[in-house]
């Protein structure tokens, strides 16, 4: 009886509860919809790093990472890749070779980092075919054929067709150069990746350095999902004692930062809201009991206990938070989910996101942990709110509460 | 037999700073079935004599003796756990819980008390047949008229089966016509259960019902009279 006296007593002003009750909706409906915000954009960033720019796990020789030092180079990857491959969370798994190059034009030249790829593998590790937005991803037979950026094109003044030439250092230090045609222009949300990468055959790459295409620079390894990265990484280290094996969070460490830190930001956000509507909260349930005094003094006076009273204005004060967190937490969900799918576009924004590597368009993604941990926080607040009026009420004297007016 | 034993009770407002006896060494015995009026000027310590009979209030000095227990010697829990068991109380602004109906403010004392919901309801509507109001079971207090929402207050208070029943001015916002009315009801039972009534009251009409008057002035019983 006292969950429906205290139900019952919301009512009571309907007004009063029905503001309160839509300050914290929409308190926690921000709450909500920011952590699905930031979430999705968040996703989107890690989504980038492992699907275009890194892949799960990387192997490299020891030091490679360091300096870029042509030499350091893997041995009999034709071995090494089947080993990996054969680990049940392993998707797929390809080698690379990454050299620091010059490329001109008749315009002129710049620097950048070319991958090498085996154009087969690469398409099961990485979206970079996905990315092609000018021309076509390269082809298993397309010798001498090169893939950049459209920003970098542009910077280049150059088109889809036009020859670009590749300067590198080969495997006696010595200076080579060839021409490479661009047969594709990828584009991702990433400038500073775009900027700095581009892409040819590594047999072309092996071809023009002098070295065997049984080397490469680096292994890239793509997992069935993210939760098996540590793992799956512990396992490699175990296995291949001479690489040294780096996973996604490890190689862009701002990446699993931002992670961290965005989940932080979120739940410091939710705290602010809910402790600035629990002051709301005990204010209004404060005017509740200078309102009630009378009856307060009554129903202690016919043999209510305190701990009764005390735990009426709590389940009151809780049913209000309660009430709004469940309201703002439904609709919170629903929008999320909806511009989960619809995406909203930040096109304005477009060369800012760009810059932080960030897309311009965030798909809200709610997860349901903070959705749980929400409700949590929802209750402690509204539990805590409750303690002051609740204890305002407890204090109150049956003698001199009934005989006031 | 006595149900209540009052002795030699003092209670002094502001003791320390500037005293003022409100009651002035009281000795008075009630007895099982009576109805009694306490009357008396304003500010002659009736109210307070009643919220020291019903363990509201604390005496400054002396004893208040319920069924064998010593009220004034309880903890504040255990006083509330034995006002909700022996003791009904009707006020003057009715005091009911306007979120409830007829039906649940009767229930309420007795879902206090642990009664299951079938034995509570069953006696609340028993309740308040007897007072007249059995066609306003969901009947919430705002739809009630004064008499009748003192009526119900008058069906809670017995509600627990109290052995005595405490009412500060119970008819003061009442009109003729509902204090008579609720007065009948009082008065039968009374007679009929047997059931102890104590008023506090200025109204003659209550005067006259009663069996015994009681006038208190200075805080000091200055006439016992019983008719």
């Amino acid at each position: 009886m006292i969950l429906t006296f205290a139900w019952r007593n919301l009512w009571r002003n309907k007004l009063r509860s029905v503001v309160i009750i839509a300050a914290f909706a929409v308190g926690i409906f921000a709450g909500i919809f920011f952590f699905a915000f930031t979430n999705g954009m968040v996703n989107s960033r890690v989504n980038a790093v492992i699907g275009t720019e890194m892949s799960h796990i990387q192997l490299h020789k020891t030091g490679f990472l360091e300096n870029d030092q042509f030499s350091l180079r893997i041995k009999n990857v034709d071995r090494l890749l089947p080993q990996i491959k054969k680990l049940p969370e392993v998707k797929a798994v390809t080698d690379r070779m990454i050299v620091n190059s010059m490329i001109a034009n008749h315009e002129t030249g710049l620097g950048v980092q070319i991958t090498g790829i085996d154009p087969v593998n690469e398409i099961q590790v990485t979206d970079l075919h996905s990315r092609i937005v000018e021309g076509k991803y390269i082809g298993k037979t397309d010798s001498d054929a090169v893939i950049i950026s459209k920003r970098l094109a542009k910077r280049l003044k150059t088109k889809l067709g036009d020859e670009i030439t590749i300067t590198v250092q080969n495997n006696k230090n010595e200076i080579v150069e060839r021409q490479f045609q661009i047969t594709g222009m990828y584009e991702t949300e990433n400038m500073l990746f775009d900027d700095a990468n581009i892409f040819a055959r590594k047999v072309d790459l092996a071809n023009l350095t002098g070295i065997s295409g049984n080397e490469a620079h680096e292994v890239a390894v793509l997992l069935q999902n993210n939760q098996s990265t540590e793992a799956v990484t512990t396992e490699l280290i175990k296995e291949f004692p001479d690489l040294e094996v780096k996973n996604w969070l490890q190689l862009s460490p701002e990446s699993g930062a931002l992670v961290g830190a965005m989940n932080e930001y979120t739940y410091i956000f939710t705290i602010i809201i809910l402790l600035a509507l629990s002051f709301g909260i005990v204010n209004t349930m404060l005017m509740v009991i200078m309102e009630r005094v009378h009856e307060i003094g009554m129903l202690m006076a016919i043999g209510m206990k305190r701990l009764k009273v005390f735990l009426m204005i709590m389940a009151e004060t809780v049913f209000l938070a309660v009430t709004g967190g469940i309201i703002g937490t439904l609709s919170g969900w629903l929008v999320s989910a909806y511009f989960g799918r619809a995406g909203i576009n930040l096109y304005f924004w477009k060369e800012a996101f760009g810059e932080m590597g960030f897309s311009s368009m965030i798909y809200p993604t709610v997860d349901t942990t903070v959705i749980i941990n929400n409700a949590i926080l929802v209750f402690i607040a509204g539990l805590i709110a409750s303690l002051y009026p609740a204890w305002k009420a407890v204090r109150l004297k049956p003698v001199d509460a009934i005989h006031t007016v | 037999m006595n149900i209540i034993e009052v002795r030699d009770l003092y209670k002094i407002y502001n003791e320390k700073l500037l005293p003022v006896n409100a009651i002035n060494g009281i000795n008075v015995n009630f007895e099982t079935g009576e109805f009694t009026t306490i009357v008396g000027p304003s500010g002659s310590g009736k109210t307070t004599f009643l919220n020291i009979l019903g363990g509201l209030d604390e005496p400054s000095r002396g004893d208040v003796i319920i069924d064998k227990v010593c009220i004034n010697q309880l903890s504040e829990s255990k006083k509330t756990d034995f006002r909700m068991k022996n003791i009904g109380f009707v006020f003057q602004s009715y005091n009911l819980i306007p979120v409830f109906t007829a039906l649940e403010n009767v229930e309420f004392i007795m879902q206090l008390q642990g009664q299951s919901k079938t034995e509570r309801t069953s006696r609340a509507k028993e309740l308040l047949i007897a007072v007249g109001l059995g066609d306003r079971l969901s009947s919430r207090p705002s739809e009630l008229s004064g008499g009748q929402q003192q009526r119900v207050a008058v069906a809670r208070a017995l509600a627990s089966r109290p052995k005595f029943i405490l009412a500060d001015e119970p008819t003061a916002n009442l009109d003729s016509k509902s204090t008579e009315n609720l007065l009948d009801i009082m008065e039968k039972l009374n007679e009929e259960e047997h059931v102890t009534f104590i008023f506090s009251t200025h109204d003659q009409r209550v005067v006259n019902k009663a069996k015994r008057v009681i006038t208190i002035e200075d805080g000091r019983v200055v006439s016992d009279v019983r008719k």
